[in-house]
């Protein structure tokens, strides 16, 4: 009771040779597409390197690469095997490996789809990292001048004015660190001296913001400093005035930018996905069809194709049952209550001499001959 | 006749089948012009609110035609070489050779004023900036006035993106008003002796836009009292460089355009290239063709010209059609002399001018 059984005839199975040899083409052009995906979101994420904290999220698209290299390769083999199919005496050449080999790409496109999944479970780790990533860059704001960190200005500046955004959940992040430095504070005045003691650890902090938070929707040139204080600007109402400034946060812009890149790669995954399924069951037929004719005898009969050869359960079982006895070779066989001394006569007719009469068998000889 | 070669019928076959192929390459090449000229209109459009006319755009428009009319007229070429080797099919050809090469010769003079163009046309380009960038800084603070509501937001961008601050440089700002009087406190006593200490009672002030400020200055931008060493700790308004972008928008879109221009310069140049080598080989073909057509055996040697008299014949006769040409549409007065040429060229004149009034001389 064989699972999808289809009917092939000759020319049936000829065509479908054919058009698994073009399918397997395509299937290594996705695959070439699948790794410049993985490539170019390796690219994405080590541009913004510097505002990301040191997490886990290179496996991604390495995973990606390598995912798509071997579908290449596995396509390019299979693409072919079908090319030969057409031809049953090229086919014998195949004959051994196709099985194996439709095996592994069936465990193959088990870790397609597991890619596939992983491009959108990616957020949260994203997310921590970019989190981290963006407090310490905005730490390091203000020191221009310490070797390591002195393109960090730059990079926030050019993050905030490219993406339309402003400090990590919002603008007043920018209110609790000190984002201009010492350099270019003039330590005798009054006002400075009152801000630096007016908390703990001594910060310049201001109710103010970079020039690089600046919406330029905003109808009113930009207001900088003293954001909180209404009374400092004219015609100025800092909780409703909503232009101003980015109102978003960096954060949320890169994730968001970094979510639509994954969406349309999970997207080309999972399509890549169903084909490379669709392209391993017509190549399975293909297998069983032909190892049918040969078994037939006649190249041009009609022969039956399937997925399985016995329902799942029963393949399952005798599977079971190889991996089992595989593991049981090195083990001593309790048939005979573990001694290996009995002899168990083998079952092979022999040759006895020019009379070729076989000696008299024992009782149990022949109960196991039967 | 004019740079002679001699063609067997193997070599005309050659000739056919590259012509053929270089004609196919030559549609390619009217297409990557044309593509070219859209390229060009958009960049230009995209900037159209800091530009105070359009002459410039005849570069790109001009690109675009004659990228069109290269497309056609490289397709017909491939057509004629198709059907030159076919001695019943070439002779319908035979008028449409003469406008093609009219129209051939065109394009490539087309292509070569683009090129001068691009290059005479920088000064016009310079000061239709200089106005427009003018106008838009004067107008900065109108967000409220319809028409000139994006103003603002314009020139921000522009500022951030070519990295430019004002017109010529940044001292533009501290001559126009950019604050609006709508966030001026008219009771503040600094604000009315700003405004006080100019004739036209503008609110000016040492002060530039934020998007001047330049992300690569190791500190906070500093914006306002630019002038005043005094104001700002540890800072000397002449040495400062880093605090503001120090270059001009003019000066930065014009070395935008130019250098996208240049770029585009040799790919123009290789264009008009192969359009000449297409328009030599073909002439050479037609003649070749005809000659061997003409031949008892047809399969033949014949010989293949650019001119089948000297320069200076092909342009005396060519002036004396032209001339023919144009005295059919007028009326004769003094044909006291006929000549035979004149005879003809009368008949037809009677002919076409039956509706007009009788010439005296017939």
């Amino acid at each position: 009771m064989a699972v999808l059984r289809v009917k092939f005839t000759k020319t049936k199975r000829d065509k479908l040779a054919q058009v698994l040899w073009i399918l397997n083409w395509i299937s290594v052009v996705t695959g070439a597409i699948l790794f410049s995906l993985g490539l170019f979101l390796k690219v994405e994420i080590n541009k913004r390197g510097e505002l990301m904290a040191e997490r886990d999220i290179q496996y991604m698209p390495n995973m990606l690469i390598a995912v798509g290299l071997i579908a290449c390769a596995i396509n390019f083999l299979g693409g072919k095997i079908c090319y030969d199919c057409v031809d049953t005496t090229k086919f014998l050449r195949w004959k051994l490996i196709m099985l194996p080999y439709i095996i592994c790409t069936f465990f193959f496109t088990f870790c397609v789809l597991v890619g596939a999944l992983m491009c959108y479970s990616m957020r949260g780790e994203l997310e921590v990292s970019l989190d981290l990533g963006l407090t310490e860059a905005m730490r390091f704001y203000k020191d221009t001048d310490t070797p390591g960190r002195c393109f960090l200005k730059r990079t926030v500046d050019m993050l905030q004015i490219e993406f339309h955004c402003c400090g990590n959940s919002g603008y007043k992040d920018w209110f609790q660190i000190q984002w201009i430095s010492n350099r270019y504070l003039d330590m005798s005045q009054k006002e400075v001296v009152d801000r630096l003691r007016s908390n703990v650890e001594g910060k310049y902090l201001m109710d103010g913001v970079p020039f690089s938070c600046c919406n330029i929707n905003s109808p009113r040139p930009c207001i900088q400093q003293q954001i909180t204080n209404n009374s400092a600007h004219f015609n100025y109402e800092h909780q409703t005035e909503e232009l101003n400034l980015w109102i978003k946060g960096c954060r949320e812009a890169l994730l968001e930018h970094y979510n639509y890149i994954m969406q349309s790669i999970g997207l080309a995954v999972l399509i890549t996905w169903l084909f490379e399924l669709s392209v391993l069951t017509g190549v399975r037929y293909l297998q069983t069809s032909l190892e049918n004719v040969l078994r037939q005898g006649d190249p041009n009969s009609e022969s039956d194709g399937w997925l399985l050869e016995n329902s799942f359960i029963e393949t399952a079982r005798t599977n079971l049952n190889i991996i089992k006895s595989l593991g049981k070779s090195n083990q001593i066989d309790t048939a005979n209550n573990g001694d290996p001394n009995i002899n168990v006569p083998s079952t092979s007719k022999a040759h006895y001499g020019p009379d070729n009469v076989p000696p008299k068998q024992t009782p149990e000889a022949e109960e196991q001959h039967h | 006749m004019l740079l002679k070669m001699k063609f067997t019928q193997q070599r005309r076959v050659h000739l056919a089948q590259g012509l053929w192929l270089l004609s196919w390459l030559a549609v390619m090449c009217g297409v990557f012009i044309f593509c070219l000229g859209v390229y060009l209109k958009i960049e230009l459009l995209r900037r159209a609110e800091v530009m105070d006319n359009t002459e410039i755009h005849v570069v790109p428009n001009i690109l675009m035609m004659v990228g069109l009319a290269s497309i056609g007229t490289n397709w017909v070429a491939s057509r004629v070489c198709q059907d030159s080797l076919d001695s019943s099919r070439f002779p319908r050809w035979k008028v449409l050779l003469m406008a093609w090469f009219g129209v051939a010769a065109m394009l490539c003079c087309l292509l070569i004023a683009v090129v001068v163009l691009s290059y005479a046309l920088q000064g016009r380009l310079e000061e239709s900036l200089k106005v427009g960038l003018r106008n838009g800084i004067r107008f900065y603070k109108d967000t409220d006035v319809p028409g000139r509501c994006f103003q603002k937001e314009t020139i921000d961008r522009l500022q951030m993106e070519f990295r430019c601050c004002g017109n010529n440089n940044f001292r533009d700002w501290f001559e126009v008003q950019w604050v609006s009087n709508r966030y001026l406190d008219f009771t503040s006593k600094d604000v009315k002796d700003r405004i006080r200490s100019n004739v036209d009672g503008r609110y000016l002030l040492d002060g530039v836009p934020f998007s001047c400020c330049n992300p690569a200055s190791p500190r906070p931008c500093l914006q306002y009292h630019l002038t005043d060493n005094s104001v700002h700790y540890n800072y000397e308004f002449q040495s400062e460089e880093l605090n503001l972008y120090s270059r001009g928008c003019r000066q930065a879109l014009i070395d935008y355009y130019m250098g996208l221009m240049n770029s585009t310069g040799p790919g123009v140049l290789s264009v008009i290239l192969i359009q000449m080598s297409v328009l030599l080989s073909l002439r050479y073909l037609q003649t070749a063709v005809e000659g061997a057509m003409a031949l008892e055996d047809p399969e033949g040697d014949s010989e293949g010209y650019f001119l089948e008299k000297g320069v200076k014949e092909t342009f005396e006769d060519v002036k004396a059609n032209v001339l023919t040409m144009l005295k059919i549409g007028q009326v004769d007065p003094t044909a006291a002399e006929e000549s035979p040429e004149d005879a003809d060229a009368e008949k037809a004149a009677d002919n076409t001018e039956k509706a007009a009034s009788p010439t005296p001389a017939s």
